[in-house]
């Protein structure tokens, strides 16, 4: 006869570790996944607003107007873009995305008035046509970019890193890389595509200045030009964006999201949002152009709350990229069609996995027909249904945006301010540079002496 | 021609008192509507992005050293600068011709798509860096990584070639007549067939090279970094 059975884990090697280690013995290969970092990190559920009581007034919830209007692109653009809502979507390709999902994010965003962006491997038609304003990605490989599509453009996206991956090139593996793909990469069907992690032709800071005003001159000083950044070292990569020209600079902080990249990437490089934006703003102000460059801050941004925390911490917009793959079905137990529900459980256990913890992106096998190639599966999510579900969650975020707008005393979103938050956590006031709630303590910075 | 008709027919800037600026929205704009077929372009003096993003088929003379992104993302021109030049010539060049008489630095043809790039003098590292379908015919030599992740299209390189060419090479095909200080992972070298020969005669009668096409190496990729590979992680 056996005893009890004693479990005492270890936490260093405990079963995530245990299966990391098997996985490398047994395939000799690290792990390739899709999505963001999923390790709890300091974020923006760690800070709260100070909503207006005696000391501020608020504003009537649905008999005041509260603005959230937003310009990019004033330094140097002739024509900066006038969005409707603060609240863009994030670059994605066509590639790691279906053409239906791409035509999804182009309704959904021209009806709420925002932008979507391309991603590497350029410009769809479907894409341009549905997207009234259109951000085009510069990107190291360069894969579809073209002269005819630049000039279509509504703003230009040169994109130094991601914040899942910054310092890695991207990655496409065989299945997702359909004759349509590799048309368009001007590389064979089915290989295992990788891009490449530097530009062509520019490295440094001083080349990225005399790239941007290469691309100014080809666009006629038309339209903005944003430099994407993973959120690495922030302060001075800011300020080098800054000279460089950029017009609106956009930090992609850790939790950023990617379809494919090694999991060593996604979970120990870079600097979380939270961390980031501060730093981001610190340099504009730093530099004297607070407000004459705009700032887009991306990297887990899910809900309202979070794209106003955002703002009030000095962002002038928010980019979302997971958040709107999760509203088109990503992670959902059942996928759409017709009227009917379909059980999608089946197919995520064939990946390994279920609703709700899937990262499969890599594998084009997508459940529910959003990060896929394949014919069958793409009709899974249909453009029409898809548009409409990003409409709706777009229209969410923004209501709860200027909800809390308001409440703060705001008749405009941007009007926002640092002052109106404080922060649960050691962590999050020390890395959002906002005191711990109850105190004025911002770990870090000197003390007033009222505790 | 007359020099009523010169006049109709060409156009001379001066880059000492004209901008850069004010040049290329000239070529942009005013040009698709003019009887203009030949443009002069003075001083360059080091200046960036002249003849940037061109879509008309004229000739664009620069008369002198140029800088960076001259003739970049280039479609229909035929543009030939009488100097050196400096980072990415005709960068994802789309089509026509962009002939530079003396060196290039880095990058030339970068990511080009399309067209033809002569580089007559030597070119320096990274040429041809991302080609995607563009042609590249350099009459000197060329630095290290030349043709790195070339995708499509052909360099032909007429002296010698630096470290590590056509490193994680797709499918671009590089010729070399003189010496290869070495090839870069996934290069090799394979047999010159008649269709190889061929190739590297037309595109030096359209670069007006001359010299025996029979001379070269080809180099092209191995394939072997097409799919991931357990045995080999290190080239990933
Ligand atoms: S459900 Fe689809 S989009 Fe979401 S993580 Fe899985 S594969 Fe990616």
């Amino acid at each position: 006869m056996t005893g009890p059975i004693h479990r005492e884990e270890s936490a260093l090697i405990d079963r995530q570790a245990i299966h990391y280690i098997r996985q490398a013995a047994e395939q000799g290969l690290y792990e390739i996944r899709g999505m963001g970092a999923k390790r709890p990190l300091p974020s923006f559920d760690d800070l709260v607003f100070l909503t207006a009581s005696a000391s501020r007034y608020p504003l009537e919830g649905y008999r005041e107007k509260c603005v959230s209007k937003t310009v990019l692109g004033t330094r140097y653009a002739k024509k900066p873009l006038e969005l409707a809502i603060p609240i863009t979507i994030a670059g994605m390709s066509f590639g790691a995305l279906s053409a239906n999902v791409k035509e999804s994010l182009g309704r959904a965003a021209t009806q709420v008035g925002t932008s979507t962006t391309t991603g590497d491997g350029g410009m769809t038609p479907e894409e341009r046509e549905s997207s009234k304003t259109l951000v085009y990605q510069c990107l190291p490989s360069r894969y579809g970019f073209n002269p005819d599509d630049l000039r279509k453009a509504d703003a230009i996206e040169m994109v130094l890193g991601q914040g899942a991956k910054p310092g890695g090139g991207g990655m496409l593996l065989g299945q997702k890389v359909s004759p349509r793909v590799a048309e368009m990469r001007t590389l064979p069907a089915g290989i295992d595509q990788r891009s490449a992690c530097r530009h062509p032709d520019w490295t440094g800071p001083d080349d990225l200045k005399i790239k941007l005003e290469e691309l100014r001159e080809i666009t006629d000083w038309q339209i903005p030009i944003y430099v994407k950044l993973g959120a690495t070292r922030v302060f001075n990569d800011v300020k080098l964006a800054v000279k460089a020209g950029a017009d609106v600079v956009v930090i992609d902080g850790m939790q950023g999201g990617t379809a494919a990249t090694q999991q060593v990437f996604i979970e120990h490089t870079g600097i979380p949002t939270l961390a980031a934006l501060p730093l981001a703003v610190q340099a504009l102000e730093e530099m004297n152009v607070l407000g004459e460059v705009q700032l887009i801050i991306s990297g887990g941004i899910r809900t309202g709350a979070d794209v106003a925390k955002a703002l009030a911490l000095g962002a002038d917009a928010v980019a979302i990229g997971q958040g709107v793959l999760v509203a088109l079905g990503c992670n959902h137990d059942s996928y759409r069609q017709g009227d009917q529900e379909q059980d999608a459980t089946a197919d995520y256990a064939q990946l390994g996995t279920a609703p709700g913890f899937c990262h499969h992106c890599q594998t084009g096998r997508c459940p529910v027909g959003i990060t896929t190639q394949d014919k069958e599966l793409e009709k899974r999510l249909t453009p029409d249904v898809g548009a409409q579900r990003l409409e709706n969650y777009l229209q969410v975020l923004n209501m709860e945006l200027t909800t809390l707008a308001r409440a703060c005393g705001k008749s405009n979103v941007h009007h926002l301010e640092r002052e109106d938050l404080v922060a649960l956590t050691v962590e999050a006031a020390a890395m959002a540079k906002v005191p711990l709630a109850g105190t004025e303590w911002i770990p870090g910075q000197p003390s007033n002496g009222i505790i | 021609m007359d020099n009523h008709e010169k006049t109709r027919r060409e156009k001379h800037f001066d880059l000492l008192t004209q901008s850069v600026r004010d040049v290329n929205q000239f070529l942009h704009h005013q040009l698709p509507a003019s009887e203009i077929e030949r443009i002069e372009i003075a001083n360059p003096n080091g200046l960036h992005s002249i003849a940037a993003g061109m879509d008309q088929d004229v000739v664009i003379d620069i008369l002198g050293h140029a800088g960076y992104f001259i003739a970049g993302m280039n479609k229909q021109a035929h543009v030939t600068v009488h100097g050196n030049v400096g980072w990415s010539v005709a960068e994802n060049i789309m089509s026509g011709t962009v002939r530079v008489k003396g060196h290039a630095s880095e990058s030339a043809g970068a990511s080009g798509q399309g067209g033809l790039v002569i580089i007559e003098g030597d070119a320096s590292s990274r040429c041809g860096i991302s080609m995607k379908g563009c042609d590249l015919v350099v009459g000197g030599s060329v630095g290290h990584f030349s043709a790195f992740m070339a995708q499509a299209g052909t360099l032909v390189v007429c002296g010698d070639a630096g470290p590590n060419l056509g490193d994680s090479l797709y499918e671009a095909t590089i010729y070399v007549r003189g010496k290869i200080d070495s090839l870069g992972a996934d290069a090799q070298e394979e047999e010159m067939q008649a269709a190889d020969i061929a190739k590297v005669e037309q595109l030096m009668a359209a670069a007006d090279m001359e010299g025996d096409a029979s001379g070269f190496k080809r180099i092209a990729s191995a394939r072997s970094l097409y799919h991931w590979n357990s045995e080999d992680p290190q080239e990933y």
